[in-house]
């Protein structure tokens, strides 16, 4: 019994230290510049960012698929690894759900973003025309925020229950809360019996739902004539990108979430060596489709083509191309196959190359093809030839960026970061076992 | 026994269904049929009249068959923006060969739309193949085509295609998520990125050219409203009216021709010729036909040239396009 009231005392949360008020306060400011500069974007129009019509679209995009792309890590974890029964994943499921809910928001908040008429938000749903990729989208985002949420919600119960028990004489206030949101969970045979079935249901039904996600956010380039765009590739080529740029979401977050909240007895080595396994998995993946994508194409490429292909490779594009390939993927996964690089630190820098390296990534998806139409860019001014962000651009993504943390903040500060009925469980189920042994 | 007396139950009301449904069906059926039999030999009065079928011979029908065709003609006259004019199929042809970069079309598309901001609607673009081919001018509008892939991607149906072959743009109902400009192949669309520079004027011009008229979207982009795109639009005001679109009437080379598809002539202003065979004597085509948007410009190429390519150097700015009012 000692040993259980140790594990609850590790595991539920903790108020804020003085590090984690600077935090949020950091946060909020940005959110607010970034709130400020949006507004200032709807007074005098998107005029106010580096786009133009060449480069029509630019960062909030490629922000948006960073966001679709790093939900993916609920599906994989929680979902793959739940079917393939692979146990090590307990303690990271509940991180990688906070994860995936924080980015589909956010995704959803961003593509909002990039309108020009926002004002207009309801004809996509009085005038939809389902041929268009951008009604699949919102299609599917919604969809697959209601199912993160519940992938998030539903193993939760008991612990709030937990919660809710935990905080009654200290914080009665904060313990009802906890009994609201627990839906009254006793944990009786009947409730687990269908809470499994829920999880089992909404795990199996997320593959599919992310799978699409990722497709269709795919689809919404390969379905044009542009260069670059118009690939047969790019369905796939999403997915394994999001695998790997989840994955690197992910471990980042558990490095830090495990340092902080000090849980090193319970996020140990052996999950650091598995997740790294795992990553290494995402990048040889990624890198199959990279070749597909970038490589193969030189044996065949129209002129046009070729220009578009040397651009990235040699000529305008190239720092931010190899960036991209390098730190984002090469260099993760040769450190990825040592021993040593599966570490928890060394993985923690790996997770910071990949979460930079794919947010990189989008960027060089989207904004050269839009620069390299079929016919030449003339009678235009010099500058619209070419693209970088504007401080409002950057302002207004900085505060989704921090939004997407604050969510996942406030998510780690009042929920258990690491399922505390199921750690207990499993913990009990050893040492029964343990005792039969012997 | 209890379970036995269900399930005996759940099959005679199953059975009961289908055969209903059976019934009904062929009782529709069976009525349509003896409806039919019935009117044949019913008013026969022995009156024979004669008619004139459509390859021309003449043919005896009794006249109690003889019905007469109720005509849409009003529904099909009556003009709508959406459907556009109906029993048209607008095309343009644009002669390379003539084309010397005045750039006259140009500066009447953009006062006649509007256009201030720095992208214009048409554009004349300097263009070669590759080194040892030679050069040429190319003006470049909407190519209105037919499977358009701006319209199959927008997600509100705010740019639409006609009967009559015009690809249009409501930016009343637009929401500026710019797809359509990323999925048009020939980039020909512009944005209107911030509040249009169109002052005051614009709008009272407007509404004194449509005093008449609601508002419609027949003015495609005119005027244009902020966070949506504008583009070609093919003057579909000035074709109501019977009138040639402006870059058309104001080209001092006769390079643009336009004309209905369906009437096969294009005009230029000055010479009406047949379009089919325009195009198949001067070897006409259209623009990245391989990618299947089957345009309604056509070009013919720049062949036999009356001018010299360099004589359009001095009018060719790379970054301009409208011209900007002298700032005093």
């Amino acid at each position: 019994m000692k040993n259980y009231d140790a594990l609850l005392n590790d595991l539920v949360p903790k108020k804020f230290g003085r590090r984690g008020n600077i935090w949020v306060i950091f946060l909020v400011i940005v959110i607010i510049i970034g709130l400020i500069a949006y507004i200032d974007q709807i007074i005098k129009g998107q005029i106010v960012t580096n786009m133009r019509d060449y480069a029509l679209w630019g960062i909030y995009i490629s922000n948006f698929v960073f966001f679709v792309a790093t939900s993916f890590v609920g599906s994989v974890t929680v979902a793959i690894l739940r079917l393939t029964n692979n146990q090590w994943r307990t303690p990271l499921v509940r991180i990688a759900e906070i994860i995936t809910l924080a980015s589909i928001v956010m995704a959803g908040l961003t593509i909002m973003i990039d309108m020009g008429r926002p004002d207009r938000l309801l004809n996509l749903f009085l005038y939809a025309r389902l041929q268009s990729p951008i009604t699949w989208d919102v299609i599917i985002i919604p969809t697959t925020i209601a199912l993160s949420f519940l992938l998030l919600y539903f193993p939760l119960l008991p612990d709030l229950a937990i919660l809710k028990k935990h905080y009654e004489k200290v914080k009665p206030k904060l313990s009802k809360w906890y009994g609201k949101l627990s839906f009254n969970w006793n944990g009786s045979k009947a409730q687990k019996a269908i809470q499994e079935k829920s999880i089992r249901i909404i795990a199996v039904l997320i593959i599919p739902v992310s799978i699409i996600l990722q497709t269709i956010d795919a689809w919404l380039f390969s379905t044009t004539y542009r260069i670059g765009w118009d690939s047969t590739n790019m369905g796939a080529y999403f997915i394994s990108g999001a695998f790997v740029a989840g994955l690197g979401a992910l471990v980042t977050m558990v490095y830090i979430i495990r340092r902080v909240r000090g849980l090193e007895n319970y996020i140990t080595d052996y999950h650091f060596d598995k997740l790294g396994k795992f990553l290494g998995l995402a990048c040889l993946t990624y890198l199959y489709f990279n070749i597909n994508e970038y490589l193969i194409p030189i044996f065949t490429a129209p002129v046009e083509e070729d220009i578009h292909l040397n651009s990235l490779v040699f000529g305008e594009w190239a720092p931010l191309f190899w960036f991209a390939q390098i730190v984002g993927l090469l260099l993760p996964l040769i450190i990825l196959l040592f021993k040593n690089g599966r570490k928890p630190f060394p993985m923690f820098i790996v997770g910071l190359m990949v979460v930079l390296g794919s947010w990189w990534k989008r960027y060089i998806i989207v904004i050269p093809t839009l620069l390299h139409p079929f016919l030449p860019i003339e009678g235009v001014p010099e500058s619209w030839h070419h693209y970088f962000p504007s401080i409002h651009e950057w302002l207004i993504t900085f505060a989704t960026l921090a939004m997407a943390l604050l969510i996942i903040t406030l998510l780690v500060r009042f929920l258990p970061v690491i399922p505390i009925q199921r750690t207990a469980d499993e913990k009990q189920l050893k040492r029964i076992s343990k005792n039969t042994e012997s | 026994m209890k379970e036995n007396n269900k399930n005996s139950r759940r099959k005679f009301l199953d059975k009961g269904l289908k055969l209903g449904i059976a019934t009904t069906i062929g009782a529709i059926g069976l009525s349509k049929i003896s409806g039919k039999l019935s009117a044949k030999n019913k008013n026969s009065n022995g009156e024979k009249m004669e008619l004139m079928t459509t390859d021309g011979k003449l043919i005896q029908v009794d006249s109690s068959e003889v019905i007469e065709v109720t005509h849409h003609h009003e529904d099909d006259k009556k003009y709508n923006v959406r459907e556009g004019m109906p029993n048209r199929k607008f095309v343009m042809v644009i002669d390379l060969a003539k084309c010397k970069n005045a750039l006259k079309c140009v500066s009447a598309c953009n006062k006649h739309h509007y256009i201030t901001g720095e992208n214009a609607w048409l554009k004349v673009h300097k263009m070669q193949e590759s080194k040892d081919t030679a050069p040429y001018w190319m003006p470049r509008t909407c190519m209105h085509c037919d499977q358009p892939a701006c319209v199959t991607v927008c997600p509100v149906d705010a740019t639409f295609k006609r009967r009559d072959g015009l690809v249009l743009i409501d930016n009343e109902r637009c929401i500026g998520c710019r797809f359509c400009m990323a999925a048009c192949p020939y980039s020909i669309r512009v944005f209107n990125w911030s509040e249009p520079a169109q002052g005051d004027m614009s709008e009272i011009t407007m509404h004194m050219d449509m005093e008449n008229e609601n508002p419609s979207i027949e003015y495609a982009g005119v005027p244009s409203r902020k966070g949506t795109p504008d583009k070609c639009d093919f003057c579909p005001h000035m074709i109501k009216n019977n009138e040639l679109p402006h870059c058309v009437t104001a080209c001092p080379n006769g390079v643009f021709y336009f004309g209905d598809k369906y009437e096969d002539t294009v005009t230029n202003g000055e010479e009406t010729l047949r379009l089919s065979k325009l195009l198949e004597d001067k070897a006409g085509y259209r623009l990245m036909e391989e990618l299947g948007t089957a345009p309604s410009v056509y070009y013919l190429p720049p062949v036999d040239r009356l001018v010299d390519f360099e004589d359009g150097l001095e009018n060719y700015k790379e970054y301009e396009s409208v011209e900007k009012p002298e700032e005093s």
